[in-house]
C-alpha cells in the first residue's frame, strides 16, 4: 500500500492511501466531530458536520473529512473561525429536526460549538421528530442482519426512516439501531428495549 | 428504407451517401413540419393529417414530400412548416391554412403572406427563417438540421453529411488524437459545470478499471429548459454519432443513454436512432469494419431534479434511488459500480462530430478565449421572443434579449435575468453588456447551468422570486445532506415570513449564515448552488429587502400580504364589472355610484385589477389608504362615455 505524507494542523502525518482525513486524524489524535459516521461502516457524508478545510495547489476549499481521501501534500485544518462557524450553523440547522432539547451527541457538540438549538428551529412551524436522517439506523440494520427491516422513504423534506412491512422478520432485536443514534431518538423513546415492533412508531419521520 | 445497406467501410458509407442523394430530386417539394412536443401541443399532428389529405385529394402524393421533423426553438409561433426547396416559413399553421398553402405556395409557387412571421415593431414580413429576427443573430451549429431531417430516417442525417466525422475517427485517427483534438477544441461540459469535456475523457480513458462506461445525460429537469430534448426529438444522430466517437477515444465498450420518461419523443427517437445505426453497422460489433465495437443501453430517468447530477445519475443506472453520493474521487475514475464513467450532456456530445470534421481551430474561432463554440439558450420570461436560441458564446446579455428576445413585453423595463435555471443568480441591469459564457456568469455570482434565461421586468418582486425558487429546490432537494435540506427549509420559512410582512432585522443575517453553509458545505451541487437566487437577490436588490422587512412593503406590488387594492374614485365610472366580478364581494357601490373596496373582505386575489377597463383599480403597498367616498358619490364621467 502506497503511503502519503500530508499536513493536518501542524502536524505532519503519513498514512496509507485510501485513508480518509477522519480517519488520517483519529490516528494522530486529532478529533474531527461527526453525526453520521459510525467506524466500520461506509462514510455516508450526510451531516457535514465533519467539514474541514483543506489546501491543495495553493487552493483552499470545504470537504466532508469522513469522505475525502488523502493525498500527497495535502494541507488540512479541522478547526478554524470558518470551520467552527460552519459547524455551529449546521449543528443548529440539525435542531429543526432534532429537537432543541435533543439530547445525544448533538446536545455536546452543540454546547462545544456554541449552537442554539433554538435558533432556526423557532422558525420552521413543524414538529421536531427528534431524527436527523443520518441514516446511522439504517446503514447498521444493514451491517447487522445482511439486509434491512428499515429504510429511507420518501424525499427531501419528506425524507423519513420506516419500517418495511414485508422486511419485519428481519429484525433480529439487536438493538444496534438506538445504539449509533446521535440524537437520542430511539434510546430516549424505549431505553434498552428493543425498538421492534414499535419501531415504525419510533422511527416515522415527518408525516 | 427498403434494402438496409450494411455499411462495412467508409467506401461504403460514400457510396450509400452518392446514392441517396442521386435517388433525391433537389427539385422536388417538401413540406417540413415540426413534429416536437412543443408544435405537437399547439396543434402540428392535426396540421399534419391536413397536409397528408389534401396532397391525396389534389394526387400530389408523389409528387410532394412530407417530412416530420424536429424543434427549431421559436415554439411560441408553432407549429411551424417550411416548404423546401423555396424554404418558405409558415407560423401558426392550422388545419384550415393548409389548402391554401398547397394550392398557392406547392403548386403556384406563391407566399402566402399572412402565415408569415411578422415583425411587431417594424410590420414588416419575413419569407424566409434567416429573415425573422429571432434567428437572424444565432449562430445554429446544433440546432441548424432540426428543420431537415426526420429524426426517425437514418438516410436523412447520413445524406447532410452523417457519420462522416466517426468515419474519420475510427480510420485517420488514433483514439488519442481525437481526444486531443477536443482537447484543443477547449469544449466545455454543456451541462453546466462548464468542465472541459476533453480533460474527462483522458481521465476515464487513463483510469484503472474495466468496464468502463459512457453517458449521455438528458435528464434535464429545470423548469422551461428544453434544448436537450429538441435536440434528441430532432437530431439523434448527431447525439450518437459524437457519442460513439468518444467512446472510441475513451475506449469504451458500453454506454448509456440517461433520458427522462417525460420526454416520450425523446425516448422514441433516440431508440430507433440506436436501432437503425445498429442495422446499418454504424453501431454495435466492429462498427463500419472497423474492429471496435460498442453498445448503447437507453436508461429512462424516473423524474427527479437532483438525477441529473452526475453522481445521482449514475446511483440510478445502478437501480438505487438516484441520490448524489459524494465525489471527491471524480465519476470519470470511479462512476456506475465504482468503475470509471465519462458523463457528458447531450449538447457536449453532438458538438463532438463538428469538432472532428472541422478541426478544433475551427471551434476556437467561435465564442470567447475560455468558453469556446455556441450553446443553445431557453429564453424565457418577459421578453417579446421567446424560445431556444443558439449563440456563439460571449454574446451580451442585451444582444440576447433585446435583439433576439425582441425587447421587454409591453415595454415595461428590464429588471433582472436569471440565468443558469433554478439555482441560477439574478443578473441586474448593470450587467446588460456582460459576455455571456461560462466565467463571466459565474463572476457575477450566476452560472451558465443548464443555459436556462428568465427575464424579469419591473414588475417583479425579487424578494417573492427567490422565494420561489428557494420552493422549487426545496420540493426537489434529495434530502440527503442537512445543510441543504434543512437550510431550505429555514430558508423558506424565513423568507414566507418576510413576503407576508413578519420579516425582522435580523433575518437579512440568517439568510446569509445559512446560505453560506449551503454553499460550503452541501453534498452536491444542487445544494452548493441553491442559495444563488437568494447571495444574488440581496447582493443587487438589497434595498428592495430592507423595504420588505422595515417599512412592510414590497415595491413592486407583487407580495399579496404587503399590497392592498384600491378604486380611484377620479377614475371609478361605476361600470359594475368588477362589483360583479368580485369572489368575496368586496367591491361596495352600486350603479351609477363609485365603487370602493372593503379592505376587511378583500382577499387580494387581484381580479378587479385585472378587469378594470378604466385603469381605476391601484395597487398601494407600504402607503395609507384613502376612506371610501361617501355613500351615493357619482363618478365623474369621462367625455364620450
Amino acid at each position: 500500500m502506497k503511503i502519503v505524507s500530508l499536513k493536518i494542523n501542524s502536524k505532519d502525518i503519513k498514512a496509507e492511501e485510501g485513508t480518509t482525513i477522519l480517519e488520517a486524524a483519529k490516528l494522530v489524535g486529532i478529533e474531527i466531530p461527526t453525526l453520521c459516521h459510525y467506524e466500520g461502516l461506509e462514510p455516508y457524508g450526510a451531516c457535514r458536520v465533519c467539514s474541514v478545510e483543506i489546501e491543495k495547489k495553493g487552493r483552499s476549499s470545504i470537504v466532508a473529512a469522513c469522505c475525502y481521501p488523502v493525498e500527497e501534500g495535502l494541507r488540512v485544518i479541522t478547526r478554524s473561525l470558518r470551520i467552527d462557524k460552519l459547524r455551529k450553523t449546521i449543528i443548529e440547522l440539525a435542531a429543526v429536526m432534532a429537537g432543541e432539547d435533543a439530547t445525544g451527541k448533538i446536545r455536546s457538540l452543540a454546547s462545544e460549538y456554541d449552537a442554539d438549538l433554538s435558533r432556526f428551529r423557532s422558525r420552521v412551524p413543524m414538529e421536531p421528530i427528534k431524527c436527523i436522517l443520518c441514516g446511522l439506523c439504517v446503514r447498521r440494520c444493514i451491517e447487522a442482519n445482511w439486509d434491512s427491516a428499515i429504510g429511507f422513504a420518501g424525499r427531501g423534506v419528506n425524507r423519513r426512516v420506516v419500517l418495511f412491512p414485508e422486511k419485519a422478520g428481519i429484525c433480529s432485536t439487536c438493538n444496534y439501531c438506538y445504539v449509533v443514534c446521535p440524537t437520542g431518538r430511539i434510546s430516549s423513546a424505549y431505553g434498552p428495549d428493543p425498538p421492534f415492533p414499535f419501531i415504525d412508531d419510533v422511527l416515522a419521520g415527518r408525516k | 428504407m427498403e434494402d438496409i445497406k450494411h455499411i462495412s467501410s467508409p467506401e461504403d458509407l460514400e457510396k450509400l451517401r452518392q446514392e441517396i442523394t442521386a435517388k433525391r430530386e433537389p427539385s422536388k417539394p417538401i413540406i417540413s413540419v415540426c413534429v416536437s412536443t412543443g408544435c405537437i401541443a399547439l396543434g402540428a399532428s392535426r396540421a399534419m393529417e391536413a397536409f397528408k389529405a389534401e396532397l391525396k385529394k389534389e394526387g400530389l402524393e408523389d409528387k410532394v414530400e412530407i417530412k416530420e421533423t424536429g424543434c427549431l426553438g421559436f415554439c411560441e409561433q408553432g407549429p411551424r412548416v417550411i416548404i423546401y426547396p423555396e424554404e418558405i416559413c409558415y407560423f401558426k399553421v392550422k388545419p384550415e391554412d393548409v389548402p391554401e398553402i398547397v394550392s398557392k405556395t406547392i403548386l403556384g409557387k406563391q407566399v402566402v403572406e399572412r402565415l408569415l412571421y411578422m415583425d411587431p415593431t417594424t410590420g414588416k414580413r419575413a419569407k424566409k427563417i434567416e429573415e425573422v429576427p429571432f434567428y437572424k443573430y444565432q449562430l445554429r451549429l446544433l440546432l441548424e438540421n432540426n428543420a431537415r431531417i426526420d429524426p426517425k430516417n437514418i438516410e436523412d442525417y447520413i445524406v447532410l453529411g452523417g457519420y462522416r466525422a466517426l468515419a474519420k475517427s475510427l480510420f485517420e485517427m488514433t483514439p488519442e488524437q481525437v481526444v486531443e483534438e477536443v482537447m484543443k477544441a477547449n469544449l466545455r461540459g454543456r451541462g453546466g459545470g462548464g468542465f472541459p469535456a476533453g480533460l474527462k475523457w483522458e481521465t476515464t480513458r487513463n483510469a484503472p478499471g474495466e468496464p468502463k462506461y459512457i453517458i449521455i445525460n438528458c435528464d434535464e429537469g429545470d423548469p422551461g429548459c428544453f434544448q436537450d430534448r429538441s435536440l434528441m426529438e430532432g437530431n439523434p444522430h448527431s447525439i450518437l454519432e459524437g457519442f460513439i466517437i468518444g467512446a472510441y477515444a475513451i475506449g469504451v465498450h458500453e454506454g448509456y443513454v440517461y433520458v427522462r420518461e417525460e420526454y416520450p419523443i425523446a425516448v422514441e427517437n433516440i431508440s430507433t436512432a440506436i436501432r437503425h445505426a445498429e442495422e446499418y453497422g454504424l453501431l454495435g460489433e466492429n462498427i463500419m469494419g472497423s474492429g471496435f465495437s460498442f453498445r448503447i443501453k437507453v436508461h429512462r430517468g424516473a423524474g427527479a431534479f437532483v438525477s441529473g447530477e452526475s453522481s445521482a445519475l449514475m446511483t440510478a443506472i445502478e437501480g438505487k434511488v438516484g441520490e448524489p453520493r459524494p465525489k471527491y474521487v471524480h465519476t470519470a475514475v470511479k462512476g456506475i459500480w465504482d468503475k470509471p464513467s465519462c458523463l457528458n450532456n447531450v449538447k457536449t456530445w453532438a458538438n463532438i462530430p463538428l469538432i472532428i470534421l472541422k478541426g478544433a481551430k475551427w471551434f476556437r474561432s467561435i465564442g470567447t478565449e475560455g468558453s469556446s463554440g455556441t450553446n443553445i439558450f431557453s429564453l424565457v420570461g418577459k421578453v417579446n421572443n421567446t424560445g431556444l436560441v443558439e449563440v456563439p458564446m460571449g454574446i451580451t446579455l442585451r444582444d440576447l434579449i433585446y435583439k433576439i428576445g425582441g425587447g421587454i413585453r409591453g415595454g415595461k423595463r428590464f429588471k433582472a435575468v436569471q440565468t443558469g435555471g433554478p439555482s441560477g443568480g439574478f443578473i441586474p441591469k448593470e450587467y446588460l453588456s456582460l459576455p455571456v459564457d461560462f466565467d463571466e456568469l459565474t463572476k457575477v455570482g450566476s452560472m451558465m447551468g443548464s443555459g436556462g434565461m428568465v427575464v424579469m421586468d419591473e414588475d417583479t418582486c425579487m424578494v417573492d422570486v427567490a422565494k420561489f425558487f428557494i420552493d422549487f429546490l426545496l420540493e426537489e432537494s434529495c434530502g440527503k445532506c442537512i445543510p441543504c435540506r434543512e437550510g431550505l427549509m429555514v430558508l423558506s420559512n424565513v423568507l414566507n415570513d418576510i413576503c407576508e410582512g413578519r420579516g425582522k432585522d435580523e433575518d437579512i443575517q440568517t439568510i446569509e449564515d445559512i446560505a453560506e453553509t449551503m454553499k460550503e458545505a452541501s453534498l452536491c451541487a444542487l445544494g452548493r448552488t441553491a442559495a444563488n437566487p437568494v447571495f444574488t437577490s440581496l447582493n443587487y436588490f438589497r434595498d428592495e429587502w430592507e423595504q420588505h422587512i422595515r417599512e412592510k412593503r414590497c415595491p413592486a406590488k407583487v407580495c399579496k400580504a404587503l399590497i392592498n387594492y384600491y378604486i380611484d374614485p377620479k377614475k371609478c365610472q361605476a361600470c359594475l364589472l368588477c362589483l360583479r366580478e368580485c369572489p368575496v364581494e368586496a367591491v361596495h357601490g352600486g350603479k351609477d355610484q363609485v365603487h370602493w373596496i372593503d379592505q376587511k373582505k378583500c382577499d387580494k386575489c387581484g381580479t378587479c385589477y385585472e378587469i378594470c377597463n378604466f385603469d381605476a383599480v391601484k395597487k398601494l403597498s407600504g402607503e395609507p389608504i384613502p376612506p371610501p367616498p361617501p355613500e351615493g358619490t357619482k363618478p365623474i364621467r369621462k367625455r364620450g362615455k
